[in-house]
C-alpha cells in the first residue's frame, strides 16, 4: 500500500495513521498531544494536513491511511491553519522558555520554531497561574500548561493511579488531582509518568531544575537499581558536575515500557551522595578506621585470608554476595569463595526472600523462576495476588495487573493479611490470617475438585502424583467451613475465589514474601505450583507461577550460584560431573560439600567455625531477622571485610571497608525477574578511589597467590557463557537493547519468554501433598498480636539507597500499621509514638492507624535503623530453604 | 443533630447508588440525585459517589467540575439563571446581572447571605424572542428592563420563603 505525502510515495502499514506515516519517514507534522502510549487524542489541533478529495483538513494522529491517498503536511495554507492553532496555544498561558526546564526538548516549541512563530498574537486569560509546588517530587506549572490530555491519559490508563483529571471546561478548564487537590495532599504516588509524557514544561521533575539544559546532557541507558521488575532507565547526566539531571522511563523496554516508579525515577540521590565511600578503611587497634591504599587493605585481606585458612581450615571463611552487583561481579565472588578459599559458603540475602521459592518450584517443576514474562500479565484471564503488596514492591508491575483489570478482560483475586492498593481493583479481596496460606489454598483446591472445574487433561498428561494431592486437599479439615475458621477468610469466599479462579481460561498467580518468607515457605509456594498444575496454567502465554524477585539483580546473584549448594546456573556442588566441568575449567580442585546459608553462616561465627566472613553489598544488620542475634554474631567475627557504596550499619563493625561503585558507574547485566538479562552502561565517574568489585575482588585473589587475569567486564562474560548452560547464548554482542531472557542455550536462541511450554524442566511436573502447619509463634496472652513486615512503596530494603533522597525520606518514616478496632481498645490514635515488644526485643514507633489491616495483625516497614523491624522478628526457619519466618511472629504495643 | 441528619441522606445516598450501580454509565444521574439530596456536591459526596460506585474520584470531579448543572457551593433557595446567550447579550444580559448583584449584593455565582438567591449565567435557554431572559425554578422572565421590575420579582420570592 503507497501513500502520497508532500509529492513523494511511501511504503505503508495496514491501519497506520498519517502522522505515524510521516514520523516513520520523517517528515515534520506538529502534533502535540500525540504520543504512541497514549494513542490519538486528537485534541490539540495542530497536526491538520490536506488529503487530496477531503473537504476539510483532516488530523493527521487519527487519520488511517488509505492506499492512494495524496497528504500535503507542508503547504503554506495547511501551515497557515497549524500556525493559528499553534498560536492560539502560545496565547492560552505562559510559555516563557528562558529558564524552562524544557527548553530544547519541548514540543511547542518545535511546533513554534517550524512553523516560524515569534511571539503570540493574541492575550488569552490563565485560569490558574499559581505554581504548584506542594509534591515533594514534581513541580505543576498550568501556565505552561497546553491540555493536550497526555498526562491525564498517562495517569489513568498507563499506570493506572487515576489521579490526573481535566476539570471545568472553556477557558476554565485545568489539570486537577483527586478532588481538585493540590498535588502534594492528593494521592498522587509521584511515579513521574505524567511529567514523562508532558510534551512541554508544564510538569517538571522538581529536582532537575537549574541543573542543565536538555542539551547539555548526556544520556546512558542502564537499568534501575531498585526492585527486581528491571526497569530500563536512561540517565540524563550532567558531565561537568558528574551528577544525574534526571531519568527517564525507556519506552521501548519490555519490563516497564516507560514507566518507573519513585524510587527509580527520584530514589537516586544515593549515588551522588557525600557519604560514598571514596577510600579503603582499615580498623586500627585503637578500634577506629583510618583511611589507606589499595594496596595496604588488599594486601591485609590477603594475610589475613591466608593466615584463617591455614590456622582453621578453608572451611572457616564464608562470604555474602549482593543481589545489587551485576551478574558478572557475583560470579566472580562466588569463584573467589569456591576456588581460591575452596569452600562453598556463599550465600546472600536472596536466601531471605526466595530461597523457598527456588527449593518449591524446583520441587515441583524442576526449575525455580517466574515462569512467565511481564509482558504478557494482560493475557491472563485471571490473576491472583497473593502475598505481595505489588503497589509497594513491584510498582511497575502493578501498574500492568490494574490495566488489565481496567481493560475488562482480566478478573483479579487478592489474598493478603492487608488490604493493599490492589485490593480496590479486585473482584474478590480475602484477608486471611497470616501464615495460613497453605490451610487456604488446599481448600481452593478441594472445591475445585470437589466442583470438577479442573484441567483434566493437564493433570493427565502433563503432571504426576495428583492422588496424593487429592487425597490430601480432600480432606475434612480443608472444607471451606473448617478453613474458615483457620484462615478468617469466610467459606463462602473460599467457594467464590475458587470457581473465579477456575473458570478462568488462563489464570496466573503472583506472589512474593507474604508467601515465601514462613516456615512453611517451600510449603506455600509448592501448594501455589498444585493450584496452578491443577488449573492447567502452566506452560502458556499469561499463566504461570510468578513469584516477584525484590532486588534488581537477586535473580542474577542466584543464576550465577551465589548459592551455598549450586554452581552457575543451578549446577548442584554434590554433582561429581559438574564438580569435575568446574574443577577442569576454574583449574583448581573444588569443594563437593555444600556450604552454609546466610543464618547457618551466622550460627556457624557463634560456633566459632567461621573465622573470616567477606561481606560485598549486604547490610545483614537491618535485613537479617533478630537483629540482637546478628550483631553478636558479626562483632564475634574474627576478620570482617565489606565491600559496599557506603558505611553501613554493617560496615561498621568491619575490620576493613572497601569502596566499590554503584550501578552508574559499572557495566555490566542485572537479570530481573521475568528472567531478563539486561545490560548495565557506566555513566558516572566513580567517586576517589571507589573500584568496581569485580576488580577488587580479582586484586584480592591475587595479592593472596592467584592467577586471575579479566581486563575488562566482558571477559567474564564470556565466561559465563561458556560455564552456565542456560546463559550460553546471552552473549555481551545479544544482549542488546531488550534482553535475553534465560533460558537461552545457544547463540541463535531467541530466549524464553515462558517456561515449561510443552515439558516441565524435570519431565512431569509434581503435585505434592501439603499438610498445613501453624507458624512457630502464634500469639498469646502476653503476645496478642500478629506481627509480620514488608516495604512501603517509597523505601526500599535497608534504606541504604532510597533513604538518602530527602524527598522520600520527607514521605516515609517508619510507623507501625494497626487496625482501627486494635487501636481503639488499646486508647491509641494516629501518629502517637508506641512501643512494639515481642520476645526477642521493642522498638518505638508511630502508629498508623488504618482500616487497611485486619483486627489482631500490625505491620511494620524493615527499612528504618532507627526502628528496625528485625529487632523484633524471629529466628525460625523453613527446614528446606532455611528462610526465616519474617512474615509471622506474636507481638504486644505498648503505650508510651 | 446536624450529623444525624447528615448521615440519613448519605444512607439515602448509598441506596441511590445501589440501585443504579449497575446501569451504564450511571455516573451524571446519581450527581444529579444526590444534588437533590445535598442541595450541592461538596468533596465528601464526590468521595463517597466515588467509593460506592467503586470508581476514582478524579473521574467523579472531572464530571462534577464540567457540566454548570452540578455546583460544589451550596445554593440559594431560588437559583436566578440569568441567559447569556447571544440574544439575551446583546439585549442587556449583563445589565440584568449588574443590577441583579447590586439588588441582593452578591457577585455572579454566589449566594446571598441569607441563603434564599443565587445569580449564575447560563448559556442559552432558548426563549430568545423574550430576550433578555432569566430563569428562576421553572418560570421564565422575559424582557425585563428596569430595576423596579427586577426588584418586583425578587420581592415576590422572598414572600414565598
Amino acid at each position: 500500500m503507497n501513500v502520497v505525502i508532500n509529492g513523494r510515495e511511501f511504503p505503508a502499514r495496514p491501519g497506520e495513521s498519517a502522522l505515524s506515516l510521516a514520523q516513520r519517514n520523517g517528515i515534520f507534522i506538529p502534533a502535540l498531544c500525540y504520543h504512541h502510549k497514549t494513542g490519538s487524542l486528537a485534541r490539540c489541533r495542530a497536526c491538520l494536513v490536506a488529503v487530496a478529495g477531503y473537504d476539510e483538513l483532516q488530523t493527521a494522529c487519527n487519520l488511517p491511511v488509505k492506499s492512494g491517498m495524496i497528504i500535503d503536511t507542508d503547504s503554506e495554507q495547511v501551515k497557515s491553519y497549524q500556525r493559528l492553532i499553534v498560536d492560539l496555544l502560545l496565547s492560552s498561558g505562559e510559555h516563557d522558555c528562558l529558564s524552562c526546564e524544557q527548553n530544547g526538548d519541548c514540543t511547542l516549541q518545535d511546533a513554534a520554531y517550524y512553523l516560524g512563530i515569534e511571539k503570540p498574537s493574541f492575550k488569552l486569560p490563565i485560569p490558574d497561574s499559581t505554581v504548584d509546588h506542594t509534591s515533594e517530587m514534581i513541580v505543576v506549572d498550568r501556565k505552561k500548561c497546553i491540555q493536550c490530555h497526555r498526562c491525564v491519559e498517562a495517569c489513568n490508563n498507563t499506570v493506572v493511579n487515576e489521579i490526573i483529571t481535566m476539570s471545568e471546561r472553556g477557558f476554565q478548564s485545568r489539570i486537577s488531582f483527586d478532588d481538585g487537590m493540590v498535588m502534594g495532599e492528593s494521592n498522587c504516588v509521584q511515579c513521574g509518568e505524567c511529567v514523562q509524557l508532558c510534551p512541554v514544561g508544564a510538569l517538571i521533575d522538581k529536582n532537575s531544575i537549574g541543573k542543565g539544559r536538555a542539551w547539555q546532557l548526556e544520556k546512558i541507558n542502564t537499568v534501575c537499581p531498585y526492585c527486581g521488575v528491571g526497569c530500563q532507565i536512561e540517565l540524563h547526566v550532567n558531565r561537568k558536575s558528574n551528577c544525574i539531571v534526571k531519568v527517564s522511563g525507556i519506552e521501548e523496554a519490555p519490563p516497564n515500557k516507560g514507566m518507573l516508579c519513585i524510587k527509580g525515577r527520584y530514589g537516586l540521590d544515593f549515588v551522588t551522595d557525600k557519604a560514598r565511600l571514596t577510600k579503603p578503611l582499615i580498623r586500627t587497634e585503637n578500634g577506629d578506621f583510618k583511611e589507606s591504599t589499595w594496596e595496604e587493605a588488599v594486601s591485609l585481606i590477603a594475610e589475613r585470608f591466608n593466615q584463617i585458612v591455614k590456622d582453621n581450615g578453608n572451611e572457616s571463611i564464608a562470604g555474602l554476595a549482593s543481589a545489587k552487583v551485576t551478574n558478572e561481579e557475583n560470579y566472580v565472588f562466588q569463584k573467589f569463595i569456591r576456588r581460591e578459599i575452596g569452600n562453598n559458603n556463599v550465600d546472600h540475602c536472596a536466601r531471605l526472600c526466595h530461597s523457598s521459592t527456588v527449593a518449591g518450584l524446583a520441587a515441583s517443576f524442576g526449575s525455580g523462576a517466574m515462569t512467565n514474562d511481564i509482558n504478557d500479565i494482560n493475557k491472563a484471564d485471571v490473576i491472583l495476588v497473593t502475598g505481595s503488596d505489588t503497589t509497594a514492591a513491584h510498582p511497575v508491575i502493578s501498574g500492568r495487573i490494574k490495566k488489565a483489570v481496567r481493560d475488562g478482560k482480566t478478573k483479579l483475586i487478592v489474598i493478603d493479611p492487608k488490604q493493599i492498593a490492589l485490593a480496590d481493583y479486585a473482584e474478590i479481596y480475602a484477608a486471611q490470617r497470616p501464615g495460613s496460606d497453605v490451610a487456604l489454598i488446599n481448600s481452593i483446591m478441594q472445591v475445585i475438585i470437589r466442583n470438577d472445574l479442573y484441567d483434566k487433561r493437564f493433570v493427565d498428561n502433563r503432571t504426576e502424583g495428583f492422588a496424593d494431592l487429592k487425597t490430601e486437599v480432600l480432606k475434612d479439615k480443608y472444607k471451606p467451613t473448617n478453613v474458615e475458621k483457620i484462615t478468617g477468610v469466610t467459606a463462602e469466599k473460599i467457594e467464590r475465589i475458587a470457581e473465579l479462579f477456575a473458570e478462568g481460561k488462563t489464570g496466573s498467580v503472583f506472589y512474593s514474601m507474604g508467601i515465601t518468607q514462613h516456615t512453611t515457605g517451600t510449603d506455600n509456594v509448592k501448594s501455589i505450583a498444585n493450584l496452578q498444575m491443577l488449573c492447567g496454567n502452566i506452560g502458556k502465554p499469561g499463566g504461570g507461577v510468578n513469584p516477584l524477585r525484590g532486588q534488581s539483580n537477586v535473580q542474577g546473584a542466584c543464576d550465577m550460584g551465589c548459592l551455598p549448594n549450586v554452581y552457575p546456573a543451578y549446577q548442584k556442588v554434590t554433582d561429581a560431573k559438574t564438580k569435575d566441568k568446574f574443577e577442569k575449567f576454574w583449574g583448581k580442585n573444588l569443594s563437593d560439600k555444600a556450604g552454609l546459608t546466610v543464618l547457618e553462616i551466622t550460627d556457624g561465627i557463634q560456633q566459632a567455625k567461621i573465622k573470616g566472613l567477606y561481606i560485598m553489598g549486604e547490610n545483614p544488620f537491618i535485613s537479617d531477622p533478630d537483629q540482637n542475634h546478628t550483631i553478636q554474631a558479626l562483632k564475634k567475627t574474627e576478620f570482617l571485610v565489606v565491600q559496599d557504596i557506603f558505611l553501613t550499619e554493617t560496615a561498621e563493625l568491619a575490620d576493613v571497608v572497601l569502596p566499590a561503585t554503584t550501578f552508574a558507574e559499572k557495566a555490566g547485566h542485572f537479570t530481573n525477574t521475568e528472567r531478563r538479562v539486561q545490560r548495565l552502561n557506566p555513566a558516572l565517574r566513580p567517586p576517589g578511589n571507589a573500584k568496581h568489585d569485580w576488580e577488587i575482588i580479582q586484586l584480592i585473589a591475587n595479592a593472596m597467590g592467584s592467577d586471575w587475569n579479566y581486563r575488562t567486564v566482558r571477559d567474564i562474560t564470556t565466561e559465563i557463557n561458556a560455564v552456565a548452560p542456560s546463559y550460553a547464548g546471552i552473549t555481551w554482542n545479544r544482549v542488546a537493547n531488550n534482553g535475553i531472557q534465560w533460558p537461552c542455550p545457544t547463540i541463535d536462541h531467541p530466549g524464553t519468554a515462558y517456561l515449561h511450554k510443552d515439558r516441565f524442566a524435570r519431565g512431569l511436573g509434581l503435585f505434592h501433598a501439603v499438610k498445613f502447619k501453624e507458624p512457630a509463634e502464634l500469639p498469646d496472652d502476653g503476645y496478642p498480636l500478629i506481627m509480620t513486615t514488608g516495604r512501603v512503596l517509597e523505601q526500599f530494603h535497608t534504606g541504604t539507597m532510597s533513604r538518602k533522597t530527602k524527598g522520600i525520606e520527607n514521605i516515609a518514616k517508619p510507623m507501625v500499621m494497626i487496625s482501627v478496632q486494635d487501636a481503639e481498645s488499646m486508647g491509641i490514635v494516629n501518629s502517637e509514638k508506641v512501643k512494639v515488644k515481642t520476645r526477642r526485643g521493642e522498638i518505638e514507633t508511630n502508629a498508623f492507624v488504618t482500616k487497611r489491616i485486619q483486627k489482631g495483625v500490625i505491620y511494620i516497614p524493615f527499612h528504618y535503623a532507627e526502628a528496625p523491624a528485625n529487632r523484633l522478628t524471629i529466628r525460625a526457619l523453613d527446614p528446606v530453604a532455611k528462610i526465616p519466618e519474617f512474615k509471622v511472629c506474636a507481638a504486644r504495643i505498648e503505650k508510651i | 443533630m446536624l450529623e444525624k441528619k447528615e448521615d440519613a441522606l448519605y444512607e439515602q445516598l448509598r441506596a441511590i447508588v445501589s440501585d443504579m450501580k449497575n446501569l451504564r454509565n450511571p455516573l451524571i444521574e446519581i450527581l444529579h440525585q444526590a444534588q437533590k439530596l445535598f442541595g450541592y456536591l461538596p468533596m465528601e459526596v464526590q468521595r463517597f459517589v466515588a467509593e460506592e460506585l467503586e470508581i476514582p474520584v478524579n473521574k467523579v470531579y472531572g464530571v462534577v467540575t464540567f457540566y454548570n448543572a452540578f455546583t460544589m457551593k451550596p445554593r440559594g433557595k431560588y437559583v436566578i439563571n440569568v441567559c447569556t446567550g447571544t440574544a439575551c447579550y446583546v439585549k442587556g444580559a449583563p445589565r440584568i446581572i449588574q443590577m441583579l448583584s447590586e439588588i441582593l449584593d452578591v457577585e455572579l455565582g454566589e449566594t446571598t447571605e441569607d441563603g434564599i438567591f443565587t445569580v449564575t449565567a447560563v448559556r442559552c435557554v432558548g426563549a430568545c424572542s423574550l430576550a433578555p431572559v432569566f430563569m428562576v425554578e421553572e418560570e421564565t422572565f422575559g424582557r425585563i428592563e428596569t430595576r423596579k421590575q427586577l426588584q418586583e420579582i425578587i420581592s415576590n420570592y422572598r414572600q414565598k420563603v
